[in-house]
């Protein structure tokens, strides 16, 4: 026979071989696979983000009635409106012009899934930015002030959605969901702390 | 090329590469348009690789291997790292501590590093053992030289971006040997550093150098190096070429191809050095202050230099020779010279034999003092350089050199043995060795069945179909004739013939 | 590595920071719970998530000392904890010296003695000796023969080198506050490799078989 190195063998165990061969490269794979966990995880928000990102405290009390603080939390803006009685009164009476009245579609914890949208009477607390394309809407807290009917509440400058005294989104605009609610509580009741509830830090 | 149809009218031929028949939809969609089971069959499963690699023969896909570990952490670091005199080091503290992960990938930066060192020098001196640097390999070599070039320069600049003290002091003493060049060299040196000192300019240049151009210059150089090596093939450690004695397909007779011979070997190769490469990255990342230098723990400080300058591990050789010349003129030249005499090996060797496996006493001893020589000069570049420390690298310095330099003469003067015809292979070079062993493979009782299949390991697939005493001889035949001796293994094949014969 | 931190924070924040290491990142890895970090070891104003910063204003501290006070995340891997261990158990008064202290491990280090309340005080007697040069000839010497306490301290000596131990430890913790995550994750890795080297050495056996 040919004094070659490699001998043709027909006797080969092929399926040996085929096993072998296939649980290496599945363990080769699996160990891929983990290999690249780190790397993806290094992508998440590193600890320095985390704690710029942590929860924001607004002393409440400072705020007067009928007017708006805006402290950022996670480089976001955030609205905090102390409403007035009268403010309250006109969220109710214009469901029909809402796209989405109850809440049923939009963003916000538990807490917040109420004509209100908020914890408490007093302040409403939203993420001020539009759930459009992102821009910051402008207060238009007076009745009136817009056109006849208008309740008070929000007006978004860059492709004019509207939004009322509880963030609801009107009819007609451009934005399909309410404004989001971010998770807050309240520690004691001059204390607002944004971005910590009963379910610890977001 | 005209393609007729019965009729004798031209056919219609698709554009595109050949496909092997029977391949499936996408398959075949994809390779008339990429060559891609061509590359397959000429690259991996047609190329023939001699089939004596031994140890020594990892290292050089274990290189790529650290090549590809360094881009991967490299550009993860990058997406971290910020450069700037006032902010590379508070970086990296940043990458350590406060990034998911990022002490691990800087870990495996870090030891990449020394890593790809000590594989490239082992990988080096396989060259040196077996002439793999000779005809018609130079321009390999040559490639491969341009490569440990390019890979210094870049650990070097690499070395500088965590801004630590040694960072900062190792750049300065270094970069300052330019200044030594006759004319130029003043000007030279504030040309590189962009500056009267190491400074911003300096770490910020280094870091796109790094970065960018040096990778791009490796990678072009390695994908030189592999064509260069396809063209020749390899050397193997007996220094004969295997291409000169081709079997009736035209393949050499002492080669196997690469795959799957050795596709399945280095992945077992890669496994090994993963796992020393894991202990380390894992368990010792600092290594006693080898990979990772305690110096530079500190913030840079050019106001306060550290007891003791030292480069990193894999530049201190050469270092050990540039503070061992008492003139600094003359020591920067010969640190240049020290590495580019590796350049002109495959013209100071002019042995009739390529491997040290035949070459004589001369060049064995040459080689013995020259691996000496740079263990010791190693050694000697970590120490301040006082003292008996001077004397000792002053003496292997000189042996060094001389091993470069009196090679032409050395390499021709001894009496060398001669090559053999063949590769020596692990079956016949267990019948060459002494002990039970040997003995009984010279005795024709082979070398007991551990030489790669095992007693009763042979196996038979085709047995159940062909007939289960006919296969099964035929295997053991191969398998016998291997382990146990060439008179067991007749035995076998003289009944396998006879049971063979039509008429049986 | 708790009373470490607590020592640190009472007799080194004083003057040295920490500045790569967060005070919510100390109480995580030490177990710590916030509260207590807020009662016993945050000072007064700072945040949880703030980095460990100290008070001292670096340039004064440049004039009251002649330089600053380093900033300490690193110094057991710049120095190594041998190095700091011994550099806390040396110091020894020295009325020649502006701080009134001079230290073995450091000699003239602009550090004062702030342990002394803790270790006592002590003094180096030195001993003469003739040592040879490189050049051969003999040379007169001050060697450190041994220490002669003054006043003790309010620790023993075994207490203080308790107290000296934690701190040294807790400094290597915040010099690489990732080591116990890396060395558990290390014996994962070993281990995998292990198994995969393993298959791949059958398969690669397997194949070989076949070549003579």
């Amino acid at each position: 026979m040919a004094d070659h190195a490699v001998v043709a063998d027909e006797e080969v165990d092929l399926s040996r071989r085929k096993f072998l061969t296939g649980a290496t490269i599945a363990t080769g794979a699996v160990g891929v696979i983990f290999a690249a966990v780190p790397f993806i995880e290094s992508w998440s928000p590193s600890e320095r983000a985390r704690a710029q990102g942590a929860p924001v405290e607004l002393d409440i009390s400072k705020i007067d009635p009928g007017q708006m603080a805006v402290p950022v939390w996670r480089k976001t803006p955030i609205y905090v409106v102390r409403r007035t009685p009268d403010m309250v009164a006109h969220i109710s009476g214009h469901d029909s012009e809402l796209k989405d009245p109850k809440s049923e579609d939009s963003d916000q914890p538990a807490y917040a899934k109420n004509t209100l949208r908020s914890r408490t009477e007093e302040y409403l607390v939203l993420i001020g930015v539009c759930t459009h394309l992102g821009c910051l809407p402008k207060q238009r807290f007076a009745p009136g002030e817009l056109y006849p009917s208008w309740p008070g509440g929000f007006f978004c400058p860059c492709h004019g959605s509207r939004f009322d005294l509880a963030g609801r989104v009107f009819d007609g605009s451009p934005a399909s969901t309410n404004l989001r609610v971010p998770p807050y509580s309240y520690p004691n009741p001059r204390t607002l702390l944004i971005g910590e509830d009963e379910k610890g830090v977001t | 090329m005209a393609v007729k149809t019965a009729s004798g009218a031209p056919a219609a031929v698709p554009v595109g590469g050949t496909v092997q028949p029977g391949k499936k939809g996408f398959w075949a969609w994809l390779n008339r348009r990429m060559p891609i089971d061509e590359f397959i069959s000429s690259q991996l499963t047609g190329y023939y690789a001699p089939k004596n690699f031994n140890i020594w023969y990892f290292f050089g896909s274990l290189a790529l291997l650290v090549l590809v570990v360094q881009l991967l952490s490299g550009i993860y670091l990058t997406m971290f790292y910020k450069v700037g005199e006032a902010s590379s080091f508070d970086s990296v503290e940043y990458i350590m501590r406060e990034v998911d992960y990022g002490w691990l990938i800087r870990y495996l930066h870090s030891t990449g590093a020394s890593a790809f060192f000590i594989v490239v020098y082992l990988h080096m001196y396989r060259a040196l053992l077996y002439g793999s640097y000779r005809a018609p390999r130079e321009l390999l070599w040559l490639f491969g030289m341009a490569i440990y070039f390019a890979l210094m320069a870049e650990a070097f600049m690499g070395y500088v971006l965590p801004w630590g003290n040694m960072s900062f002091w190792g750049a300065q003493v270094i970069v300052n040997l330019f200044g030594t060049i006759p004319g130029i060299g003043p000007g030279l040196v504030e040309w590189i550093r962009g500056d009267y000192a190491i400074a911003d300019s300096t770490v910020n240049r280094f870091f796109a150098m790094h970065v960018a151009l040096l990778p791009l210059a490796l990678l072009l150089l390695v994908a030189l190096h592999l064509v260069a090596l396809r063209q020749t093939g390899s050397n193997n450690p007996d220094g004969i070429e295997i291409k000169e004695r081709l079997g009736p397909d035209g393949h050499p007779l002492d080669g196997i191809p690469f795959h799957p011979y050795y596709t399945a070997k280095d992945v077992v190769g890669v496994g090994v050095f993963g796992l020393l490469f894991a202990i380390v990255v894992f368990f010792v990342p600092t290594l006693g202050g080898l990979f990772l230098e305690a110096p530079n723990f500190e913030p840079a400080n050019p106001l306060s230099t550290p007891e003791h300058i030292a480069p990193a591990w894999y530049f201190t050789p050469y270092y050990a020779i540039l503070r061992a010349v008492p003139d600094q003129r003359l020591g920067a030249l010969l640190l240049v010279l020290a590495v580019a005499l590796f350049v002109f090996l495959p013209w100071l060797d002019r042995s009739p034999v390529k491997s040290m496996r035949y070459k004589g006493w001369m060049s064995r001893t040459a080689l013995a003092l020259f691996t000496v020589a740079v263990l010791v000069l190693g050694y000697l570049g970590m120490q301040p350089a006082t003292g008996l420390y001077v004397v000792l690298a002053r003496t292997f310095a000189v042996v060094y050199f001389a091993y470069f330099l009196l090679m032409p003469i050395y390499t021709r003067l001894e009496p060398v043995k001669p090559p053999p015809e063949r590769v020596t292979y692990h079956a016949q070079r267990v019948m060459a060795r002494g002990g039970a062993r040997g003995a009984r493979a010279r005795a024709g009782r082979g070398c007991g069945g551990r030489g790669g299949c095992s007693e009763g390991g042979c196996r038979s697939e085709g047995g159940r179909q062909a007939g289960r005493r006919l296969a099964k001889l035929a295997c053991q035949h191969q398998c016998h004739r291997h382990a146990f001796g060439a008179a067991r293994g007749t035995q076998l094949r003289q009944l396998l013939s006879r049971l063979s014969r039509p008429e049986i | 590595m708790q009373r470490g931190a607590r020592n640190f924070v009472s007799y080194c924040l004083g003057c040295h920071a920490l500045k790569y290491e967060r005070w919510s990142r100390l109480g995580t890895d030490l177990s710590i719970p916030p509260p207590l970090l807020q009662k016993d070891l945050l000072p007064p104003g700072d945040k949880s998530t703030d980095y460990i910063l100290t008070t001292m204003p670096s340039k004064d501290a440049d004039t009251w000392f002649g330089k600053t006070p380093p900033d300490l995340s690193l110094m057991a891997r710049a120095r190594g904890p041998n190095y700091l261990y011994q550099y806390l158990k040396t110091f020894y008064v020295d009325p020649s010296r502006q701080t009134g202290a001079n230290n073995l491990r450091l000699p003239t280090t602009a550090m004062p003695d702030v342990l002394s309340e803790l270790s006592g005080l002590k003094r180096a007697v030195f001993r003469d000796v003739m040592i040879k040069g490189e050049g051969g000839q003999f040379s007169h010497e001050q060697q450190f023969d041994h220490f002669e306490t003054l006043a003790p301290g309010r620790l023993s000596e075994t207490e203080y080198d308790q107290f000296v131990r934690d701190t040294v430890n807790f400094l290597d913790y915040v010099s690489e506050p990732t080591q116990a995550a890396r060395r558990a994750l290390g014996v994962w890795v070993v281990l995998f490799l292990l198994l995969f080297t393993w298959l791949a050495w059958l398969v690669k056996r397997e194949y070989w078989r076949d070549v003579h």
